[in-house]
């Protein structure tokens, strides 16, 4: 008794749902996570992941079952079917993608604003707190006319980036400075400048980025975030890192010959050793690092 | 311009000689209007670009984006007026009346040449030069962008005006030549339009 | 300027014979061919410079060229194949070879215009290839970012602009001509809906050249106001504003995707029919789709900005403009598919150079979606992973498309056949070797290895040595195409008016076609996919999507 066709198209279809889930869920294609926001953004990578290899195996597999089973046999030389095209079919195949990338976006979004790519960069509370951002705004405006008709009490306006999510307490600023070919940390809670990013586990960590001379971007891949440093533009990228250990920080953006090299690590360690490397470091450390000991959850 | 689409065929059979021989219906203007279309979106892309440096790029202390209103809105009248005499010239050329077409053609140029000449004098008297500041770039790369399209406009209508004397190529028969700088001239015009109105009354 | 027709020039100035090739030729068929060889001798000189890039990546450190010339390169590679090679093909070549024929018309609407077009061509690329030689080139990458162009040595990124000036003026008199003749050439008797699926993705690409060239031509010039008289539009050290220059780059350079796939579109829909047998399915939703392409792909540019500091509400915005064009795209594959499904598919070259092109664009297609979403992107965004995604359009998608046209169209350019062997071996190297080279650069932007880099990560070597066997591999699979096209040219098996039995207007003439492109009169096509049998058994109307999925009516 041959099979019904509708009953063969269900079969390969579930087959084809549940091998997308599985890629999606079991093949791990990504480094490390090694910030707050990782896992969120690996789980929409997974789902990506998963209805990508759907729609891509379906297809592959539509392509080669049709090159295989309407091949001209040699002699033949009629034509096909005459279908010139079908309203359902074509009503169906609007649709569904319509509500898959639909289901995507908002997804996306949602995953966006768990990893506070929504919350406002300026006029935010966190912004006030830190004088941090006067003072590199003043070294940002000195090399270019200084915008004096601007209201002088309002907070310096950043460009964008990922802010802070809300009611996050004991942030840690860094400013970061990009130039050819080099990324400079500065930690003004204790004077600190280093070459290279050292964070405390835990503990979220707002970067103040500014350019010296071409655009470059910060890049962790094991953070899974990325931002511009633009100059003339500050902005500011937000994170927590999770997991103690050595990463790598790249420069994404063509920044001239040396864009392959300029590169720089950043280690998250465990509060105490973060600790014991202020001290190291701070000229005024005894203070500093009492307060800076904390972390939050 | 069926007359040119095949040198070689007779009058009375030149439709459908048109159609089988590769000549088709003029349309030199229809490829003009694309073609400022494109070049409108240039200016587009200029007006976005300004618009934008000065929503976000505060200017230098002392710098202002206040203009000197009376010379710009005397050419902004010179050239609302030009068109106008274009058209007239446009009218008259269909009519066949060549005389008052090459007179209001004539007009049109000078409007423009002196529309130039206004522009010459702002340039002179303005207090910024190119580098200054990013709105003295700006507006000078604008206005200079729109000045060229002017100078390029008045060459047209003067070689208009040559082609238009007795046995030249621009007749009520064939008015192409005019037809194509009296549309290019109303775009200019237009540019002008919101270019002023961004750039001196914003 | 007067309304020229190739008759009048036939008679008098026109060269003949091979000679024409080489001269400011009005017939569109020589303008197409000379764009056809113009763009496979660029792709040539890009895929060269493709493989300094590959030889240089297949070692973690920089050790191959010098830094400066790593970067002078790959600005050419990414300028070459994109304005010389790929932009100029798919809407020069094949547009001006086609176009008046699907139209029914004797040339293009302006074919002065049109020579003139050409005729930029080899000036700006020889000037853009010289310019490595004689002042060094740009280095500041194919986007010109500032401050990067502007403090990289001046003179080769003035050259540059130049160069890229003239090919974007180039395009848009193009863009003119098609629009001019697609709207306004159209044989009396035919319709806008009876065009061949080409005019349309033609239409649609030269509304977009004609809309978004000219802001790149205008951004340029303010790029060389930077450089040359030191304004500050885009120099902050000026007070000026990199970002605008990123939003009025990107607002050509996202449509000029479209611009360089829109047209690959339409050729595939063009070959599918004829090798499968069967009528194109769904011609107005293709339609339809192809001007959503066109609307949406107008407004979705700064996907490309999500880490350059634009604000939350834009990147919301641009992701779902840009993730809601995955539908337009999506309706073509699957009307492609339902024409494969149930025809006769001749399974040749230019069959066999569409399917895949439907395989990698789809897997292009799904990573484009997957950086449409900012957290997405903000993670792989100017890595690898972009590369990647990027060449599986542009090179998966459209290079295959124009393989295929060769392979579909040689016996009408020339009158004489491929060889099928080679061109089957041309598409299993280029297919291996394609998919060897650029899939793993997936793999290695998504663990770090950004793009634009001379040296790299010591980890990520193996990869990139595979990738680069990829390429050498695609190298190779060129040797057998060349070969083939220059043998076949003299030697080729005699094609006949109509060797593939097609039923669009350029068939219907002999091989090569006369100037005039018909003896007589244009014949009038008003059903260019009408194959098929027994439309009794089964009538458009009669077919539910349960009859054709369960396959009732097939025998």
């Amino acid at each position: 008794m041959p099979i019904p066709s509708s009953l063969v198209t269900l079969l390969v279809g579930m087959a084809l749902v549940l091998s997308g889930l599985w890629v999606g869920y079991n093949v791990n294609l990504l480094p490390l996570d090694a910030s707050a926001n990782a896992p969120v953004y690996d789980s929409l990578f997974r789902v990506l992941f998963s209805i990508g290899t759907i729609l891509f195996l379906g297809i592959v597999g539509l392509v080669v079952f049709s090159l295989i089973r309407f091949r001209r046999r040699s002699g033949d030389h009629t034509d096909g079917l005459a279908i010139e095209g079908n309203l359902l079919l074509e009503i169906v195949w609007t649709a569904i993608p319509a509500i898959v990338v639909l289901f995507v976006g908002i997804y996306s979004y949602d995953i966006y604003e768990r990893m506070g790519g929504m919350s406002s960069l300026n006029d935010h509370s966190a912004m006030h707190r830190m004088p941090a951002m006067e003072t590199m705004e003043a070294s940002v405006t000195t090399a270019e006319p200084a915008p004096e008709g601007m209201a002088p009490v309002k907070a310096p306006r950043v460009w964008g980036g990922i802010g802070t999510t809300a009611g996050e307490a004991n942030v840690l600023p860094v400013e970061v400075t990009a130039m050819q070919f080099a990324f400079i940390f500065h930690y003004p809670e204790g004077d600190i400048t280093s070459g290279e990013l050292h964070v405390p586990n835990g503990r979220p960590v707002e970067l103040r980025m500014k350019a010296n001379d071409v655009i470059h971007a910060f890049w962790v891949p094991q953070f899974r975030l990325k931002q511009d440093v633009i100059p003339g533009q500050p902005t500011v990228l937000t994170f927590t890192p999770t997991k103690a250990g050595s990463y790598p920080i790249i420069c994404a953006e063509l920044c001239g010959p040396y864009h392959g090299g300029m590169r720089s690590t950043v280690v998250v360690h465990e509060p105490d050793a973060y600790d014991a490397w202020l001290q190291k470091n701070s000229p005024v450390a005894a203070t500093v690092a009492s307060a800076a000991g904390t972390p939050t959850a | 311009m069926t007359s040119l689409a095949t040198s070689s065929s007779a009058t009375a059979a030149e439709a459908t000689a048109a159609e089988d021989h590769g000549g088709h219906a003029d349309l030199r203007l229809f490829g003009l209007a694309t073609f400022l279309v494109a070049d409108g979106m240039t200016f587009a892309g200029f007006f976005a670009a300004y618009l934008t440096f000065r929503a976000v790029n505060p200017l230098p202390a002392g710098s202002t984006y206040e203009l000197e209103l009376l010379l710009p809105s005397i050419n902004t009248m010179l050239l609302l007026v030009s068109s106008y005499t274009f058209h007239r010239s446009g009218r008259n050329l269909l009519l066949g009346r060549m005389g008052p077409c090459r007179n209001w053609l004539l007009l049109t140029a000078a409007l423009g040449a002196a529309f130039l000449a206004g522009q010459m004098v702002e340039y002179f008297s303005l207090p910024f030069g190119l580098t200054d500041n990013l709105f003295a770039s700006t507006f000078y790369a604008l206005t200079g962008f729109h000045g060229l399209h002017v100078t390029l406009g008045v060459i047209c209508i003067l070689l208009v005006w040559v082609q238009t004397r007795n046995g030249g190529r621009v007749t009520s028969a064939d008015p192409f030549g005019l037809e194509a700088a009296e549309l290019y001239w109303h775009f200019v015009d237009g540019i002008w339009v919101v270019l002023y109105g961004i750039l001196y009354l914003l | 300027m007067t309304v020229a027709s190739p008759n009048d020039f036939q008679e008098s100035l026109q060269p003949q014979g091979w000679l024409r090739y080489f001269s400011f030729s009005l017939d569109h068929k020589v303008i197409g061919l000379q764009y056809l060889v113009t763009g496979f001798l660029f792709y040539f000189i890009g895929g060269a410079l493709a493989g300094v890039i590959r030889a240089e990546l297949t070692s973690p450190i920089s050790d191959f060229v010098s830094r400066e010339t790593y970067n002078e390169v790959l600005t050419l590679h990414g300028t070459v194949m994109i304005f010389l090679w790929i932009v100029p093909v798919v809407n020069g070549a094949f547009g001006n070879y086609l176009i008046p024929f699907y139209v029914g018309a004797r040339d293009m609407a302006f074919p002065r215009l049109n020579a003139v077009a050409f005729w930029m061509i080899p000036p700006a690329g020889i000037l853009l290839i010289g310019s490595y030689f004689i002042t060094g080139a740009a280095q500041s990458g194919w986007t010109a970012y500032p401050p990067l162009s502007i403090t990289t040595p001046a003179l080769g990124q003035v050259v540059w602009i130049v160069s890229v000036l003239l090919l974007g003026g180039s395009s848009i008199f193009g863009g003119i001509n098609f629009i001019a003749t697609v709207l306004k050439l159209r044989r009396p008797g035919l319709k806008l809906m009876q065009l061949p699926m080409y005019c349309w993705a033609m239409l649609g690409t030269s509304i977009l050249v004609v809309l978004s060239t000219p802001v790149l031509a205008g951004t340029l010039l303010l790029l060389s106001f930077d450089i040359v008289a030191h304004t500050g539009f885009f120099n902050p050290a000026l007070g000026g504003n990199v970002v605008v220059y990123q939003h009025l780059f990107w607002f050509y350079s996202h449509p000029a995707v479209y611009i360089m796939v829109l047209p690959a579109f339409g050729l595939v829909s063009e070959i599918l029919p004829i090798h499968a047998r069967k009528p194109l399915f769904g011609y107005t939703t293709m339609v339809y789709s192809i001007l959503a392409i066109v609307v949406l792909g107008l407004v979705v540019w700064a996907h490309h900005m999500f880490t350059s500091g634009t604000p939350p509400w834009m990147r919301l915005f641009f992701t779902i403009a840009t993730s809601f064009i995955a539908v337009p795209t999506g309706i073509k594959f699957f009307n492609w598919l339902a024409t494969l499904w149930g025809g006769k598919l001749a399974l040749n070259s230019a069959m066999l150079f569409s399917c895949a092109f439907i395989v990698n664009f789809v897997f292009g297609g799904i990573t484009g979606v997957a950086l449409a979403q900012v957290p997405f992107d903000i993670h792989v965004h100017d890595t690898y992973f972009v590369v990647g995604h990027f060449h599986y359009i542009v090179y998966g998608g459209t290079v295959f498309v124009i393989f295929a046209s060769v392979y579909h169209w040689y016996p009408k350019f020339t009158g004489r056949m491929l060889n099928e062997d080679l061109g089957r071996l041309h598409f299993l190297l280029t297919f291996i070797g394609f998919n060897l080279c650029f899939a793993p650069q997936h793999w290695l932007g998504l663990n770090g290895m950004p793009r634009r880099v001379a040296e790299y990560d010591p980890s990520f070597t193996t990869l990139n040595q595979i990738s680069s066997v990829g390429a050498l591999l695609m190298a190779v699979s060129s040797l057998p195409f060349l070969y083939n096209v220059i043998v076949s040219a003299f030697r080729g098996q005699v094609a006949g008016d109509n060797p593939w039995n097609a039923l669009t207007p350029e068939w219907l003439t002999s091989s090569p076609p006369p100037v005039e492109n018909w003896i007589g009169e244009a014949p009038l096509v008003q059903h260019p996919y009408g194959y098929g049998v027994d439309e009794d058994s089964l009538s458009v109307q009669a077919a539910t999507g349960r009859d054709l999925w369960s396959g009732a009516g097939r025998r």
